[in-house]
């Protein structure tokens, strides 16, 4: 029997055959992904998995998919990253960072969603690919296109980072540049997605596409050594990465591959975009639209997909949500660069941000096993952080020079 | 006049059509209208209590009734409506 049941609308129930559909044709709720676990249950195991390849197909038995991986065979199993020196700071004793500023190919967590959501694209006879992006999902679905021979349409914003224009670019896909914010982009897709028969990763493959974030759940809980962390922080756009971290710790329960979660789900958002940490904040079960204004451009979302079950899941994993100023951004990504030697973009400045936030106000405690996940490469989000870095110290090519600069001791070792 | 762009899951209702034209004078009207020429649409787009589906997203010249007077949003003869459901993205 095969593991996926159905597509199941996340407001009413009905269900659908597992196609290229996300909306339910009764009530407009989104449609998700619905697994035989019974079945499931049969063939998988911690052994299995460990002897699996290294990268997300390692899961294949949790990912909707028929077949074998047809792209992105090494995207995901990133780096869990014991941070020491972070933690000390912070006060906290068991810290980690789930590092997919090193994903494979295009340097961020989307590589993960993309490679589920191509194969499947795949699975279903698509051979033009599309997506509505604020950078990192087009990059993503740029490189996976060129590597698939498959045609792709991405549509950005107007106002993105140079180096995630250039990341779309350098691979050749059509890049659609739209006159206005990603809210405007995506909106425009819907539209577009209902013309052409085109795999919208996000969009009409979104049900499959979004599964491929349960991943980043599943490695943080084998490379702790099977045990799920007491907290994690998560950044927020859509809130779809947040909704499916708490659901792959779920479902790894459910398979017995834990035997409890009491994770506690942390949300993080930009000030200047916070329509779900702000709902959160103020005790509503909805969020108000929002027009972003941050330079956490990866996170610059105003009406939120998953904003809703982003919301229920912090709420039932009794978590919170939290927002940082743009200056607590950059100070974000300078800490954990300083400290831990990662550099990470706007996205995981949120993250970091919000992190000190909650340990601050004795959200998460000394003693909890926390893990804060960075999602996206700092080297695409340069325009962020490059009046805030100083500038190297400019000399001629002579010892004296040097020397004269940093005032250097007998044993060396001068500041200049 | 009002154009409206219908989404494909309600495109059965409307024989097919992608874009219709309705005669209305605010989004609450238009929703009544349209059920008028295409009976049922209105059971699709709003609850038990009237009130816009939590997933329904509709647009007033590609702006979002939620940041205007949500159902309540005038419309002039001219302008464009979209109807998005459950909004993707992300």
């Amino acid at each position: 029997m095969a593991k996926m049941k159905a597509l199941v609308c996340r407001e009413c129930g009905k269900e659908y055959p597992t196609k290229a559909i996300h909306v339910c044709e009764m009530c407009f709720g989104p449609l998700e992904v619905k697994y035989n676990y019974e079945e499931i249950k049969k063939g998988i195991s911690r052994k299995k998995i460990q002897d699996g390849p290294q990268s997300i197909w390692r899961y294949a038995d949790l990912l909707p998919v028929e077949g074998p991986a047809f792209l992105g065979p090494h995207a995901g199993m990133t780096p869990l990253v014991r941070a020491r020196n972070l933690g000390a700071y912070l006060g906290l004793d068991e810290l980690y960072i789930k590092n997919d500023t090193v994903n494979h190919p295009t340097l961020s967590f989307k590589d993960r969603v993309v490679a589920v959501a191509i194969t499947r694209a795949r699975e279903l006879g698509f051979e033009t690919i599309a997506c509505a992006s604020t950078g990192n999902l087009a990059n993503s679905v740029a490189a996976h296109a060129a590597a698939a021979g498959m045609r792709a349409y991405v549509f950005i914003p107007g106002d993105l980072e140079a180096a995630k224009v250039l990341g779309n670019l350098i691979y050749k896909p059509n890049v659609v540049e739209v006159e206005g914010n990603y809210d405007d982009v995506n909106r425009l897709c819907s539209e577009i997605a209902g013309e052409y028969a085109w795999a919208f990763v996000n969009i009409n493959v979104r049900p499959y596409y979004a599964e491929g974030s349960k991943t980043l759940a599943y490695e943080t809980v084998e490379q702790l050594g099977w045990r799920t962390p007491d907290q994690v922080v998560i950044p927020m756009a859509s809130g779809s990465l947040l909704t499916k971290i708490w659901k792959g710790l779920h479902e790894m329960k459910t398979l017995g591959l834990v035997d409890d979660v009491r994770t506690k789900i942390n949300g993080a958002q930009a000030e200047g975009c916070s329509p779900i940490s702000t709902a959160f904040k103020e005790g509503r079960d909805f969020f108000k639209p929002v027009k972003p204004k941050t330079i956490a451009k990866s996170l610059a979302i105003g009406n939120p997909a998953d904003g809703y079950y982003a919301l229920k899941a912090t709420a039932e994993s009794k978590g919170a949500m939290d927002m940082v100023s743009d200056e607590d951004v950059v100070e974000g990504i300078k800490l954990l660069a300083q400290t831990e030697g990662i550099f990470a973009e706007t996205a995981g400045g949120v993250t970091i941000g919000v992190l000190q936030k909650l340990v601050k106000q004795g959200t998460i405690k000394k003693g909890d096993v926390t893990v804060a996940y960075i999602t996206g490469n700092g080297l695409k989000t340069q325009e962020a952080v490059i009046d805030a870095v100083g500038k190297p110290h400019r000399i001629q090519p002579s010892l004296a020079s040097f020397e004269k600069t940093f005032k250097m001791g007998k044993n060396g070792g001068g500041d200049a | 006049m009002i154009k409206v762009r219908i989404p494909t899951p309600l495109r059965p209702l409307t024989k097919g059509q992608g874009e219709v034209d309705a005669q209305a004078k605010s989004i609450a009207e238009m929703i009544d209208t349209l059920n008028s020429a295409h009976p049922g649409i209105k059971d699709r787009l709003c609850d038990d209590s009237g009130e816009l589906r939590r997933f329904v997203n509709i647009y007033v010249n590609e702006e979002d009734i939620r940041f205007l007077k949500g159902k309540e949003t005038l419309l002039k003869d001219g302008d464009e409506v979209s109807i998005v459901p459950a909004i993707a993205g992300g």
